[in-house]
C-alpha cells in the first residue's frame, strides 16, 4: 500500500512536470497569435527568440549587481576627508548607490509590468511565487521613496531594506537547480514538519531539565526556561558555541544526552529529505532528456515524410520512362534499399485499392484546373501513359515476391517488421477492395473522348462507380473480382487506347 | 489518464516472456524472434508501443495523406489485450499469425480488422470506417481528384460482393467463402510466405 502510495505520488509529480513542459513547449507557435501571446511566449521560454534570450541575460545580470550592490553598500570605507571613523560605503557614495539602485528598481518595474500585461491569466499570475517575490524586490524601494525622512519611520525603513535581498530569489527563474530545491522543500512538507515538530518537543524537554538542574548555581546563565531553549538548540544541532555552559554535576549529564539525543533527532528526517531532492533531480534531467529526444524524433519523422512523398513521385516517374523504354522487370530491382523498394510497393498497393494515384501539389492543381476546362494537357499524357505503364507492370508483384525472398531482410530488422506489418495489411485492404482498375481506364477513355463536352467533370466524378455503368461490354459482368493485381491482358488493351486517343 | 498511461511506460521497462515460451506460441524460431526483438526494441526502447508511437511510425509511410485512422484500427487488431499499448508478444503473435498462420487464421485476422467493435459481423458503418480511413492514407493530391463520396460507392460494391444473403452484414464464414473464391485474392496472400 505504501509503495502503491508512492508510486502514485511519484506519477503525479511526473505529471505536473509533463504538463508544465507541455505548457512552455518548444512547439511552433499558433499561426494567429497576438503579439500578447507572443510575449508571454517569450517571457516563459527566452530560447525562442534572440530578444528573449537577450532580455532574460539583461535581467540576470542586474539581479546580481542589484544583489552586490546591496552587500557591498554595507561595506565599511575609507572615511572621508576629515572624519575618523570608518564608513560604510553605502554612506559614502550614497548617490552613486542609489542611481544603481534606481536603475535595478527601474528594470525590475518593467518586466514586472510587462509580464503582467503579457499573462494569459493575470489573477493566476499574481498570486504565483514569482510574482510575489518580484513585487516584494521592488516594494522596499517605492516605499522609501514615499517615506520622508523621518527618525520615526526610519527604523522600520531600514527593516524594510531588508527585503531587498528577496531580489536574490529572482535567479531562480534562470536557475533550474533553484527551483528543484525550492520544489523539493515544498515536496518534502510533512518530513519537514515532523523534524520540527520533534525538535521542538526535545528542546523544550531538555530546556526545562537543564532549567531545573542548574537553577541552584549562582552566576548561571540558565535565567529562564526561554533562555535554557537557545543551549539547547546549540546543544542539539551540536553547534556548541559555548556561551552557556551546565556547571552542576546534574547539568551536565542531562547535557551530554541533550547533545546524543540531538544528533538522532536531526538525522533521521535529512536522508529523506536528501532523497528527494535526488529523485526530483533526476526526473527532472530524464524530463529534459525525453524533450530532447521528442525533438529530434520529430524533426526526423518530418524529414523522412517529406523524402518519402517525393521519392515515391520519383519513383514512379522512373519506371514509368524505364517501362516505355523495355519490357523488361529489372524495373523491378533499382539500385534501392530493400525497406525503399518495400515503402514503394506498399504505396503502390494503396493506389491500386483506391484506383487513384498520387500526385504532387502542383500536378494535381494543373489537373483541377484541366478539368475544369475540359481540354487535356500534355501533363496528363504523361500520367495516363504512367497509368498504362503501371498496368503493364502488373505482373511484378509475383515477381516481387520472388525478389524479397532473393533479397534476405536480415540486415534491416526495422524495416522487416515495420514494412511486413503495415504491407500485409494494405495487401489485405487491396485484397478486399472490389474495383478494377481496368474500369476506371474505360471511363477514362470515355471521357478523352468527349473533350470538350460539358458533361466531362460529371464524368470524372463518375469514375468510381460500379462497371455496370460502363458502355464498355468488354468489363467482366461481376460486380468486379478481388484484385490486389489487375488483369494484365485488359489492362494492356486499355493503356494503348488512352495513349492513342491523347495523343490527338 | 493518457499522460498517465504515457508516464507509466516510460518508467517501466517490459521484458518479454522468455524466448522458449515465445517460440511455442509462434510460428517462428528462435533466430527469427531474436531479429524481430532487435527491430522492436530499437523503435521503441521502452519495450512497448503506445498509439501514438504507433501513429507515428505509421505515417512516416504514407507521408502523402492522414494515416492515423487506419492506424488506430491497426492497432487495436495488434492490441489484443486492450490496455492501449503493444507489448513485443502481441505484436510477434500477430505476425506470427500474418505471415506463417494457416490461410483461415490470416483471414480470420483480417476479418478481426475490420470488425471494429469485435461482434462478430462486418456491417456498412464499420466498413466505410476502415475505408474512410484508407482513403484517408491517400491524401489530397490524387490523380484523379477525389469527388463525391468514392469510399462509400467502395464499401457498396464490397458489400454487392460479399454478402451473400443480402442481411445487410458480412460473417466470418461469408468472408473466408468469398476470399477463397477468388484467385486473385488467394495468390496474394502467398506473397506474405517470403517476407522474412
Amino acid at each position: 500500500m505504501g509503495e502503491y502510495r508512492d508510486r502514485k505520488k511519484e506519477n503525479q509529480e511526473r505529471l505536473a512536470e509533463d504538463n508544465e513542459a507541455n505548457e512552455g513547449m518548444d512547439a511552433p507557435l499558433p499561426p494567429h497569435s497576438s503579439s500578447r501571446e507572443r510575449l508571454w511566449r517569450a517571457f516563459e521560454n527566452p530560447h525562442t527568440s534572440t530578444m528573449a534570450l537577450v532580455f532574460y541575460y539583461v535581467t540576470g545580470f542586474f539581479i546580481a549587481v542589484s544583489v552586490i550592490a546591496n552587500v557591498v553598500e554595507t561595506v565599511p570605507c575609507r572615511p572621508p576627508k576629515g572624519a575618523v571613523k570608518d564608513l560604510p560605503c553605502g554612506e559614502k557614495y550614497q548617490l552613486a548607490f542609489f542611481c544603481m539602485d534606481t536603475a535595478c528598481v527601474l528594470i525590475f518595474t518593467f518586466e514586472y509590468l510587462m509580464r503582467l500585461f503579457a499573462a494569459p491569466s493575470r489573477c493566476r499570475f499574481a498570486r504565483s511565487v514569482m510574482s510575489v517575490i518580484d513585487v516584494v524586490a521592488i516594494m522596499p524601494y517605492y516605499i522609501g521613496l514615499v517615506m520622508p525622512e523621518n527618525e520615526d519611520v526610519s527604523g522600520a525603513f531600514v527593516t524594510l531594506r531588508v527585503f531587498r535581498v528577496f531580489r536574490i530569489f529572482k535567479f531562480s527563474r534562470h536557475s533550474a537547480g533553484l527551483r528543484i530545491l525550492g520544489y523539493t522543500l515544498k515536496s518534502c512538507a510533512s518530513e519537514l514538519g515532523f523534524l520540527l515538530f520533534s525538535l521542538t518537543m526535545a528542546i523544550i524537554i531538555f530546556a526545562t531539565v537543564m532549567f531545573y538542574a542548574e537553577k541552584g548555581t549562582a552566576g548561571s546563565t540558565f535565567t529562564s526556561i526561554p533562555a535554557s531553549f537557545w543551549y539547547t538548540i546549540v546543544t542539539m544541532t551540536t553547534l556548541g558555541y559555548g556561551d552557556m555552559v551546565p556547571n552542576t554535576i546534574a547539568g551536565k549529564i542531562f547535557g551530554s544526552i541533550c547533545s546524543l539525543s540531538g544528533v538522532l533527532v536531526i538525522a533521521l528526517p535529512v536522508p529523506v529529505i536528501v532523497s528527494n531532492f535526488s529523485r526530483i533531480y533526476h526526473q527532472n534531467q530524464r524530463a529534459d532528456k525525453m524533450r530532447a529526444q521528442q525533438k529530434v524524433r520529430m524533426a526526423r519523422i518530418r524529414m523522412a515524410k517529406k523524402g518519402t512523398a517525393n521519392a515515391f513521385l520519383q519513383y514512379k516517374q522512373d519506371r514509368a520512362l524505364g517501362d516505355r523504354h523495355s519490357n523488361s522487370t529489372a524495373l523491378c530491382v533499382k539500385n534501392r534499399s530493400a525497406f525503399e523498394y518495400q515503402h514503394n510497393h506498399l504505396l503502390h498497393c494503396l493506389e491500386k485499392t483506391t484506383n487513384h494515384e498520387f500526385t504532387n501539389e502542383m500536378n494535381y492543381s494543373e489537373l483541377c484546373i484541366t478539368e475544369s476546362v475540359g481540354y487535356r494537357t500534355s501533363r496528363s499524357t504523361s500520367l495516363s501513359s504512367q497509368q498504362g505503364a503501371q498496368n503493364n507492370s502488373t505482373g511484378c508483384c509475383p515477381r516481387r515476391a520472388r525478389r524479397r525472398a532473393a533479397m534476405r531482410l536480415a540486415n534491416s530488422t526495422v524495416s522487416v517488421s515495420r514494412g511486413s506489418v503495415q504491407e500485409l495489411d494494405t495487401l489485405k485492404s487491396t485484397s478486399i477492395m472490389p474495383q478494377t482498375r481496368s474500369s476506371l481506364n474505360a471511363q477514362m477513355s470515355d471521357l478523352k473522348l468527349n473533350c470538350g463536352d460539358p458533361d466531362f467533370t460529371a464524368a470524372i466524378i463518375s469514375i468510381p462507380t460500379p462497371p455496370a455503368n460502363s458502355p464498355d461490354d468488354s468489363l467482366p459482368p461481376s460486380p468486379a473480382p478481388i484484385p490486389g493485381i489487375l488483369r494484365n491482358t485488359r489492362a494492356t488493351a486499355y493503356t494503348h487506347e488512352t495513349v492513342k486517343i491523347s495523343s490527338l | 489518464s493518457n499522460y498517465l498511461q504515457r508516464l507509466e511506460m516510460t518508467t517501466v521497462c517490459h521484458r518479454p516472456e522468455g524466448l522458449d515460451q515465445l517460440e511455442a506460441q509462434t510460428n517462428f524460431t528462435k533466430q527469427e524472434l531474436q531479429i524481430l526483438y532487435r527491430g522492436f526494441k530499437n523503435e521503441c526502447p521502452s519495450g512497448v508501443v503506445d498509439e501514438e508511437t504507433f501513429k507515428h511510425i505509421y505515417a512516416q509511410f504514407f507521408p502523402h495523406g492522414d494515416a492515423s485512422m487506419y492506424a488506430h484500427y491497426l492497432f487495436n487488431a495488434f492490441d489484443t489485450t486492450n490496455n492501449g499499448s503493444i507489448k513485443f508478444k502481441d505484436f510477434v503473435m500477430g505476425l506470427s499469425i500474418l505471415l506463417r498462420g494457416t490461410l483461415r487464421e490470416k483471414l480470420e485476422w483480417t476479418f478481426h480488422l475490420y470488425d471494429i467493435n469485435r461482434d462478430g459481423y462486418i456491417n456498412r458503418e464499420e466498413m466505410t470506417e476502415i475505408v474512410r480511413a484508407i482513403y484517408d492514407m491517400m491524401g489530397k493530391f490524387t490523380y484523379p481528384a477525389l469527388k463525391g463520396d468514392v469510399p462509400q460507392q467502395h464499401v457498396d460494391a464490397f458489400f454487392q460482393k460479399m454478402d451473400k444473403n443480402k442481411d445487410g452484414v458480412v460473417t466470418l464464414e461469408e468472408f473466408i467463402i468469398a476470399c477463397q473464391e477468388d484467385e486473385t485474392m488467394m495468390n496474394s496472400m502467398q506473397l506474405f510466405e517470403n517476407v522474412m
